[in-house]
């Protein structure tokens, strides 16, 4: 049985005709191509399809459109402002939060939610924050670093340089302008990161 | 390290960073063809069957049916990756011989309609009996599950020995035997394998696939369709994770392209989370028996290593892995004397295959059990231990192989020190023997360090089928906008393949990477890679690629030279310009360059390959664990053990690698704290077991991997040795760092509570038995304690190489020459 929806997704709204039992994953997907939405195993086990309604993290793969109506989907394509990048996705880029990427999508907007809720969190909040999003290439440590490069990148009066931890060190530092695909890491003569 | 660089060694992000954190990265299941139909495979619900009849009649009366095929509308050809286990069919005519063992195919509309048709496809099964591990197997050599092999359903028996033994264990002060098992697990990718076929009318046939290995995939479908291999193109989209397991062809790929030609549309077949636990291809069960002899110093006299492979229900990558969980073992520790049995068995499970660190994490895990028990008799600190028996750097190993730089004295320092292993080690030990009374409302917890080594190959020394050609190859194509763009096979499964291409071609020719345009992994455009696997696309797509920017870099150099009428040796490339450095105001731009060079030479293209050097031992089976160069890890681990409920927490990890050189630090980095992770995973929660013949958790959920809270700091130190093999000394770093987690928790299970569990993964339950063991005044030990009885073969017995010189510098094809 097909029905007629109306969502809002990235802040635009959309009329959709679709059978009644068709999950949000697969109309993301499917009817609106919004692809950087992924699957890891459409049970609600993974969190790899996470997008945000109303702001607050939701498992797209168990989720129905049809109770969705009215409320603010947004996902990874709704992340940056234009051409420029939410400072969590900067911050994955240049600090290697990304491996296959796949997870990705689904982890940006956990944090992003994250981030909205608690400016400064903790690294241990940002486990807690992120425990139902799997990840099988980077050990989680790049990703826990980045989020707390956005974090405090996006509540600094001034910018911040990147710094990769496990060197014992809080990133600090002035940036230079960050452009798309220019790095903000720097290495110093004695070898560390700025 | 003396030599300067621009691009390499600086953490730069990766040249797909930017599609992967937009959602703009098109992987397998985001590709959408015109009139694109959908695929579905069914697959059996027996572990073990004859197929008496299949009848296809009721789904094709489905609406929304396009086509229906079984193994019938396929070429009678087996096949399988390794050249010397061709037992797989995509549909199975015969016989099933696993749970999930494809049987039909059907393309319809959508992906429901599919399903539902699939449905109904009747199968007739004649179940057999069902073999589910090494011991049934063995037990019942009346049930076949192949007709081929080294004896009833013994896929592999190999048998290799390096001196003598015997004399070694007669010489030693302290010989162990022990007995070790670890569970099989899975790889887990986060995206599930998918397929995408285009037959068109020319009668040619694109495959995109999520596959490591586009090469294999495109050879194998020639011979699986039985159609010219120049009219297949194969494409890999970029890999969400593979860690080996999309190194095979598969089923729904074969099926995916046979359904396209019969119906003249595109086909999607994308695998459910379930299905790609049942095409697996992972970690080997395995069970071992390993007997060392040590001196009182510490120092080994010789080592005798028994593996028992549970294969599952086919050949995959079976032989290769049969021979690694033997042959690297040397690579590390001085052993003068190795003798090495090992035998793959079938069952009737999802077969196995590699997953990172192929067949070499179960045998490391018992060697470094081991010998962290032998220090304990021998009353030696286990860091000390193993940093006085290191293999010698530029030598050879009692098996042949040759090492050349190892940096794992280095690496065994920078733990110890990071750690604060000496204090730590002695302190927990101490706590370890006295009983602190406490309420029993509170937690009694005890904390343990524990230290492991490893080493692994960057790259197999050989291709899976015998050919002469290169392992890896580059073309590059100098554009007169100044850009550069280069057509390597290689396959970025995450990793940073693509990257690594430019960062080397942009070193070389004095660009920025972003400069450079990578087109990887398509078998019509790109010159052969053999696939991302064994840690050998970076060293062999590294060095092509330089090989490839310096013979560009030549040919600009010369027209540079020409024009501003000096010497092209002196001539330097950097900052996109090409110039004299004493005299840089006059360097032209790098688009400048190409023109002049374009004027001069004609079409700037030009091609690098590697193989790499011919180093194998010269004895049957010695092709398996030679390698340009070894990669080095040293780990400790830090954790704290739960004397009521068993339960582990990891507090911290400390790794240092040998990398040889960082081409870029932010992804080795990556690839360390990726494998430590993984290896954490398989140490303590994650293990592919069957029940009633089917898979016991097949879904991510029930199969337990570490999340967030599960993984601890992983503390990462790498450590430079400058390989005179590797591109600009570059080792691997995708595998080898996983391999020593394994142990160190279990040596750190063992130096907390006193608990040796010898088997893997190390649960909650098997630590509380030890405790319950050790309360009761029993030996404190978990896992096997009995080995199967099996004639090995003969042992092929070999002279030992040991500490011999290996060859100053390698001689390596297509090293020289034209291009």
């Amino acid at each position: 049985m097909n029905i007629r929806i109306s969502l809002s997704v990235n802040g635009e709204s959309c009329e959709l005709l679709v059978p009644v039992h068709k999950t949000l994953l697969e109309v993301l997907r499917e009817d609106l191509d919004l692809i950087g939405t992924k699957h890891g195993c459409e049970l609600g086990e993974c969190g790899t399809c996470t997008v945000l309604v109303d702001g607050a993290p939701v498992l797209s793969c168990i989720a129905l459109p049809a109770d969705l109506q009215e409320r603010e989907i947004t996902t990874v394509e709704g992340m940056a402002d234009g051409a420029r990048l939410h400072p969590l996705q900067q911050a994955f880029a240049e600090l290697g939060a990304a491996q296959c990427g796949y997870c990705t999508p689904g982890i940006l907007l956990t944090a992003k939610a994250l981030l909205a809720d608690d400016p400064a969190p903790t690294r241990q909040r940002i486990r807690e924050a992120l425990a139902g999003n799997l990840c099988r290439c980077t050990g989680y440590t790049k990703i826990l670093d980045a989020v707390e490069l956005a974090g405090l990148r996006m509540h600094s009066p001034r910018p911040i340089n990147a710094r990769p931890s496990g060197r014992g060190a809080k990133p600090q530092g002035v940036a230079p302008e960050v452009s798309l695909s220019e790095s903000a890491l720097r290495r110093r003569p004695d070898g560390k990161y700025e | 390290m003396t030599k300067r660089f621009n691009v390499v060694g600086q953490p730069l992000p990766k040249i797909d960073a930017w599609g992967k954190v937009t959602g703009d990265t098109r992987y397998t299941d985001d590709l959408v063809l015109p009139r694109m139909a959908f695929g579905k495979l069914l697959r059996s619900p027996h572990a073990h069957a004859r197929i008496r009849a299949i009848d296809t009649t009721r789904a094709r009366a489905v609406p929304g049916v396009y086509a229906v095929i079984t193994g019938a509308d396929l070429p009678r050809v087996k096949f399988g990756i390794l050249p010397v286990s061709q037992d797989e069919e995509a549909l199975c005519t015969e016989k099933v011989r696993m749970v999930g063992d494809a049987v039909g195919a059907v393309a319809a509309v959508d992906e429901e309609t599919a399903d539902r048709a699939c449905r109904l496809i009747d199968v007739d099964y004649e179940p057999l009996p069902a073999l589910m591990s090494i011991q049934e197997s063995l037990a019942h050599p009346e049930v076949r599950i192949h007709e081929y092999g080294d004896g009833p359903n013994v896929h592999k028996n190999v048998a290799l020995q390096f001196g003598d033994v015997e004399a070694a264990f007669a010489a030693a002060d302290l010989v162990r035997e022990d007995v070790f098992f670890y569970e099989g697990n899975t790889h887990l990718p986060m995206e599930q394998h998918a397929a995408v076929a285009h037959a068109t009318a020319d009668g040619k046939l694109t495959l995109w696939s999520s596959t490591q290995t586009p090469h294999y995939v495109h050879r194998l479908l020639a011979k699986i369709l039985d159609m010219p291999a120049a009219h297949i193109r194969v494409i890999a989209a970029p890999v969400g994770g593979g860690f080996g397991g999309k190194l095979d062809p598969f089923a729904h790929e074969i099926a995916a392209c046979r359904l396209s030609q019969l119906i003249g549309r595109p086909v999607k077949i994308a695998c459910t989370r379930e299905e790609v636990f049942y095409i697996h291809r992972g970690r080997h069960p395995v069970l071992m028996w390993i007997k060392t002899g040590f001196t009182r110093a510490g120092d080994i006299t010789g080592c005798h290593l028994k593996t028992w492979l549970d294969g599952g229900a086919y050949g995959s990558y079976g032989v290769a892995s049969t021979f690694y969980t033997g042959v690297i073992n040397p690579v590390t520790y001085k052993m003068p004397v190795y003798k090495f049995e090992g035998a793959r068995i079938f069952t009737n499970k999802p077969p196995c295959g590699p997953k990172r660190g192929h067949g070499t994490p179960q045998p490391r895990f018992a060697l470094e059990v081991q010998l962290d028990k032998a220090a304990e008799q021998l009353g030696l600190d286990p860091a000390d231990m193993r940093r006085r028996i290191l293999v010698e750097p530029f030598t050879k190993t009692a098996n042949h192989l040759t090492v050349t730089t190892i940096g794992l004295g280095e690496c065994i320092d920078k733990v110890v020190e990071a750690s604060g292993w000496r204090d730590k080690a002695s302190r927990y030990r101490a706590a370890a023997e006295v009983e602190t009374p406490k309420p029993l409302w509170q937690p009694r917890r005890r904390r343990g360090v524990g230290i492991a080594c490893s080493s692994y190959m960057t790259g197999a020394g050989t291709a899976i089928y015998w050919n002469s050609m290169p392992h890896s190859g580059v073309v590059l194509r100098a554009d007169r906008s100044g850009g550069v763009t280069v057509l390597c096979g290689a396959t970025d499964i995450g990793q940073g393949s693509d990257s690594i291409l430019a960062y080397l071609v942009a070193e070389v020719l004095g660009l920025d990477p972003k400069d450079v345009h990578v087109h990887p992994a398509d078998t019509s455009l790109t010159p052969v890679d053999l696939g991302s696997y064994s840690s050998r696309v970076t060293l062999m797509c590294g060095q092509a690629a330089i090989q490839a920017a310096e013979r560009l870099r030549a040919v600009i150099f010369k027209a540079v030279a020409a024009k501003l009428e000096v010497d092209a040796a002196a001539l330097a490339a950097r900052e996109r310009k090409v110039g004299l450095p004493d005299d840089w105001d006059k360097a032209v731009d790098f688009a400048r360059a190409v023109e002049l060079a374009e004027a001069m030479h004609g079409v700037l293209a030009f091609a690098g390959s590697y193989a790499p050097p011919k180093r194998a031992g010269k004895y049957k089976g010695g092709g398996v664990g030679p390698s340009p160069c070894y990669s080095y890890s040293a780990c400790v681990v830090e954790l704290s053990v739960d004397e009521d409920t068993g339960e582990v927490e990891l507090h911290d990890v400390w790794i240092a690698h040998d990398i040889g050189r960082a081409l870029n630090p932010l992804l080795v980095e990556g690839q360390v704290e990726g494998s430590v992770y993984m290896g954490i995973g398989e140490a303590v929660m994650e293990a592919q077991v069957f029940r009633k013949n089917v898979h016991k958790a097949p879904s991510m959920l029930e199969y337990k991997s570490p999340t967030t809270l599960e993984t601890p700091e992983i503390h990462t130190m790498l450590v430079e040795t400058d390989d005179p093999e590797g591109p600009f000394g570059a080792k691997e770093a995708g595998q080898g760092p996983l391999l020593p987690v394994m142990p160190a928790i279990a040596n750190a299970i063992y130096q907390a509570v006193g608990v040796r569990v010898d088997e893997i993964p190390i649960t909650a339950e098997k630590v509380l038995k030890g405790l319950e063991l050790k309360r009761q005044g029993k030996t404190a030990r978990v896992g096997p304690d009995r080995v199967p009885l099996f004639t090995f073969k003969q042992p092929l017995v070999v002279e030992s190489a040991f500490g011999a010189p290996a060859e100053a510098i390698a001689v390596r094809p297509f090293a020289d020459g034209p291009s």
